[in-house]
């Protein structure tokens, strides 16, 4: 660095520029290595004054209205590179920059700029999740919540704000419902016609959509509220929010209530409300007494007038079921799981399960228990971490294999569920790991014709493989049940 | 209630999602219209006070009632009087902005600005001697938001100086804020010289006089909140840029100070220092944003923040849930464009109540209405409309009477949310002066900052607590 810098001085008449402009050109000679000051400003006292006490006023009379360019540099090469610059960044045209969108961070923003909305999904965490949810009510929206995890007595909050909003809360946990026709989550290509279903089990409501379209009959709308709305805790409140809109619904001739095993004190306040309603209520919710969703659908299909069909199904392979074979069902939906244990325990007696009827058979962790036994695999505590086995077969392929290497006298009964959201194709996954087993093996497949999976092209690939393929639970169960009766005799 | 669920089942739904892309996916497979939410987790505060304040049944009426408040709130110029009389104030009592301080505690411009209003008040015979006294705690400091008042940068009101009295014809409030000196070396960016004193010493013997007998002199108040709703429309947002308010205000005070029985020299001086000043307006407009935040004051539930204020060490934040409590912590420096030779070591924290024009939804938050100032946002137009875009989702409502030309004449964004805050993880965007760190310097600059995340931590941790004990 130079002992005496070079050192330029000038005043401009007729040259005006606001003084952000001039603070950003100043900063950006300053930043050249070999200027040391600068001031490049409209002449006005301040900036003199400034100027002065850098060294660098002007001579002779300065006005405001004039430009002030004064600076130092480390020699003259330098100095006359940067008042060069200063005329190029002064004529310099602004970038006038990319326009950018702000994305919505909360359904809250996203519901104040979408147009029109009508529905809120939200699958955030679940402990974030009651924030979103809380918006969409605040909002006058309806709310599917998918995610899990969101404490009982939060979901009971939202329910009684949605109620005071005149909206509904589906879930949390609610992973199917179909409004108009459009299918959220999980659910099947089905129909559309005059049955509404209100339902408290996502696999349930998907069982009865499928048979009522097997049986030529379409649906409404399936309004999700969530597995446990039908508990003690929640008592009922997005259920009877929904039987409330469906009785007037234009859409809805007959209401068809699908449930996990409901707490009694609560269902029977269900079809008290229910009673008083004009559109006619039929409850297929699982208990002891009414063990069957089939059993349901064909008692609403006699509602109708409609004659039940012969519902879909491929003859299995099995011949020898060796003596004292036991029960294994392998499960990825709850509702299913429950009523396949309420159907066989009263031929088999105590059936031991994750998700037990009583809870002195909980099987704990180990899965490989034998005897009979019954395993949802998509309950909570198998699915941390992990996507839901209607999506990810890996933990329920891993116990058919184990089974299978267990030498344990077993008929294999399966669930495979088709539909958006599930696995595209879980033939492909399911019939080498079916062939491998050498099982004799019942799959209730819940599925149509119109899915993405196509309901005969999955039968008739595990058929291929040997299983007996029924479209209705209930109906793979017996047939299961009367493999192992067969055995016993 | 016409159709059930708000319509739900007429027509296949169109749906906001947050969450997991593959349903969006899904549903658009099937045709349906899909908003995706660019959900993420919250910035900050635990999921159980997030939930709590989330579920709590009183806040949307109360955050409704705050802004409502707030939204109503007008803005008179009703008077024009000495602080002595005004505030009514212990003797030996200086205002200062921002939270509660000490001279201990005190940054160079604050500590610079107390010395030069007690020597100005001829507490102190020179700068050594005021010093002394403040370190010997004989002069008493007291927020100007304890007194129903704002200052802009230090903010230091002393009994001598004049003040701008507002009236709040909704909701009856009043508001107060001294008269702005101009830019440069001024006492409230912490300078003291006899240049500073000198101006002050006129401020007190000349303008403010004559601006009491002007504004007592119109035939009605002066409507200083509709001056604001104008200058956004005119390429200002009332905090960084006051260029159209200012000669605004000179344009309505004119022919009153003219009408004033003084010497023509004096009224020409007024006319010129006010014409000179392209602030001159800030001083009203922080007043008038003080009357509406104030109207919010108290409304138990209510999540919305009410102050934003700094004083050079720390910020402080208070909420209309939370009274007169503080939320404090560390200031932060802000970044910008500097003047002349300075830079960033140059510039003291963030200091001055003036982010209450941010508060109340203009400033930073309608920084779209200033594209002459973008530059301070880091460049561009687009960089600005982003601002403001994004500050509409901390906030509670749209102001209409403060519309944003450029954004389709859309309210700026008014009353921030604690609890959106949070959950977006975005700041208050906040316009700035900065003043030089070292007492005496003045002002260094312009720019941009944000308050401290941790003021937000605290008054959501608050808010949650007195959400539970409701």
């Amino acid at each position: 660095m130079s002992d005496s810098p070079s050192r330029h001085v000038s005043l401009r008449s007729g040259v005006y520029a606001d003084s952000v402009r001039l603070m950003q050109v100043s900063r950006e000679i300053g930043d050249r290595s070999g200027v040391h000051t600068v001031v490049v400003a409209m002449a006005t006292p301040l900036n003199l004054e400034l100027a002065a006490g850098m060294g660098l006023a002007p001579d002779g009379e300065a006005k405001p209205d004039q430009l002030l360019i004064a600076l130092t540099a480390t020699d003259d090469a330098e100095l006359a590179a940067a008042v060069a610059a200063v005329d190029a960044a002064l004529t310099a045209r602004a970038d006038r920059g990319e326009a950018q969108t702000i994305p919505a961070r909360t359904i809250g923003a996203g519901l104040d700029g979408a147009p029109d909305p009508t529905l809120a999904i939200i699958s955030v965490p679940g402990p974030y999740a009651v924030a979103e949810a809380a918006d969409a009510i605040a909002a006058g929206r309806s709310v599917l919540i998918f995610s899990d995890g969101v404490p009982v007595e939060h979901e009971v909050a939202l329910k009684r704000a949605a109620h005071d909003a005149g909206v509904l809360v589906m879930g949390p946990d609610c992973g199917t419902a179909i409004v108009s026709g459009l299918a959220l989550g999980f659910a099947n290509v089905v129909r559309r016609g005059p049955v509404g279903l209100v339902a408290a089990s996502g696999t349930g409501a998907q069982q009865v959509s499928c048979l009522l379209d097997a049986a030529g009959v379409g649906v409404s709308h399936v309004l999700g509220v969530g597995g446990r709305d039908l508990s003690e805790a929640v008592g009922g409140l997005a259920t009877l929010d929904a039987l409330a809109a469906l009785d007037a619904d234009p859409a809805t001739e007959r209401v068809l209530l699908v449930s996990k095993p409901p707490a009694p004190a609560v269902a029977a306040r269900v079809a008290e409300v229910a009673k008083g309603l004009s559109v006619p209520v039929r409850s297929a919710a699982l208990s002891p007494e009414q063990p069957d969703l089939t059993a349901a659908v064909e008692a609403l299909l006699g509602d109708l007038g409609i004659a039940v069909p012969e519902w879909p199904s491929r003859p299995g392979t099995a011949d020898a079921v060796p003596d004292g074979a036991v029960l294994k069902g392998f499960y990825s939906g709850g509702t299913l799981a429950d009523e396949t244990m309420l159907i066989a325990a009263p031929s088999l007696g105590d059936i031991r399960s994750n998700t037990p009827l009583r809870p002195e058979l909980d099987l704990g962790t180990d899965l490989a228990a034998r005897g009979h036994v019954v395993v949802d695999f998509g309950d909570d505590a198998l699915t941390v971490g992990r996507a839901h086995p209607m999506i990810d077969p890996t933990l329920r392929l891993e116990a058919i294999a184990g089974l299978a290497a267990g030498g344990e006298a077993a008929v294999l009964l399966l669930d495979v569920v088709l539909g958006h959201g599930a696995d595209p194709d879980p033939a492909a996954t399911l019939v080498p790991a079916l062939r491998s087993a050498g099982l004799p093996t019942v799959v209730a497949l819940v599925g149509t014709e119109a899915d993405p999976q196509c309901w005969s092209r999955q039968a008739d690939a595990l058929a291929e493989a040997g299983a007996a393929v029924f479209a209705s639970n209930a109906a793979a169960t017996r047939y299961a049940l009367s493999l192992i009766g067969d055995g016993h005799e | 209630m016409s159709e059930p669920l708000g319509g739900l089942l007429s027509a296949p739904p169109s749906i906001v999602a947050a969450g997991v892309e593959v349903f969006s996916t899904a549903l658009r497979q099937q045709g349906a219209s899909v908003t995706d939410v660019d959900w993420r987790p919250p910035g900050f505060g635990s999921p159980d006070d997030l939930t709590q304040l989330a579920l709590d049944p009183r806040r949307a009426a109360a955050n409704r009632v705050a802004v409502e408040r707030v939204l109503a709130a007008g803005s008179l110029l009703v008077d024009v009087r000495p602080a002595r009389e005004v505030l009514d104030l212990p003797d030996r009592m200086l205002l200062h902005s921002g939270p509660p301080l000490t001279w201990e505690t005190a940054s160079g411009p604050m500590r610079g600005a107390l010395i030069g209003a007690c020597v100005f008040e001829g507490w102190a015979t020179d700068v050594a001697d005021a010093e002394r006294i403040l370190a010997a705690g004989e002069i008493a400091l007291d927020p100007c938001h304890h007194h129903r008042t704002v200052g802009p940068m230090a903010g230091v009101t002393s009994p001598s100086m004049w003040m701008w009295c507002l009236e709040d014809p909704a909701n009856g409030g009043q508001a107060w804020c001294n008269l702005n000196e101009g830019l440069g070396k001024v006492l409230r960016m912490g300078a003291y010289n006899d240049e500073v004193l000198t101006r002050l010493a006129w401020m007190r013997d000349v303008l403010g006089p004559v601006l009491q007998r002007a504004v007592r002199s119109r035939p009605e108040p002066l409507d200083v909140k509709a001056i604001l709703a104008q200058m956004l429309q005119m390429g200002d947002e009332g905090h960084n840029r006051n260029r159209a308010g200012s000669l605004m205000a000179l344009r309505e005070l004119s022919p009153s100070i003219v009408g004033v029985d003084a010497p023509a020299q004096d009224i020409a001086d007024v006319l010129r220092f006010i014409g000179g000043n392209e602030h001159f307006y800030l001083n009203l407009g922080m007043p008038t944003a003080k009357l509406a935040m104030d109207a919010a004051r108290d409304v138990p539930g209510s999540s919305m923040v009410t102050v934003l204020s700094r004083n050079g060490t720390e910020f402080g934040i208070q909420t209309a849930g939370t009274g007169d409590r503080w939320f404090t912590a560390p200031a932060n420096t802000p970044v910008g464009l500097y003047l002349g030779d300075y830079g960033p070591e140059d510039a003291n924290p963030d200091i001055g109540d003036s982010a209450i024009m941010e508060a109340y939804g203009v400033g930073g938050f309608s920084m779209a209405a200033a594209p002459a100032i973008v530059r301070f946002v880091g460049g561009t137009v687009p960089d600005a409309l982003a601002t403001t875009e994004r500050m509409y989702q901390l906030t509670l409502a749209e102001n209409p009477a403060m519309q944003i030309p450029i954004m389709g004449f859309r309210g700026s964004p008014t009353g921030i949310d604690v609890l959106q805050v949070a959950r977006t993880g975005w700041l208050p965007q906040i316009n700035t002066g900065m003043a030089g760190r070292v007492a005496g310097t003045g002002q260094v600059g312009a720019g941009l900052v944000q308050p401290p995340q941790a003021c937000f931590e605290q008054a959501l941790a608050a808010l949650a607590q007195e959400s539970r004990a409701a």
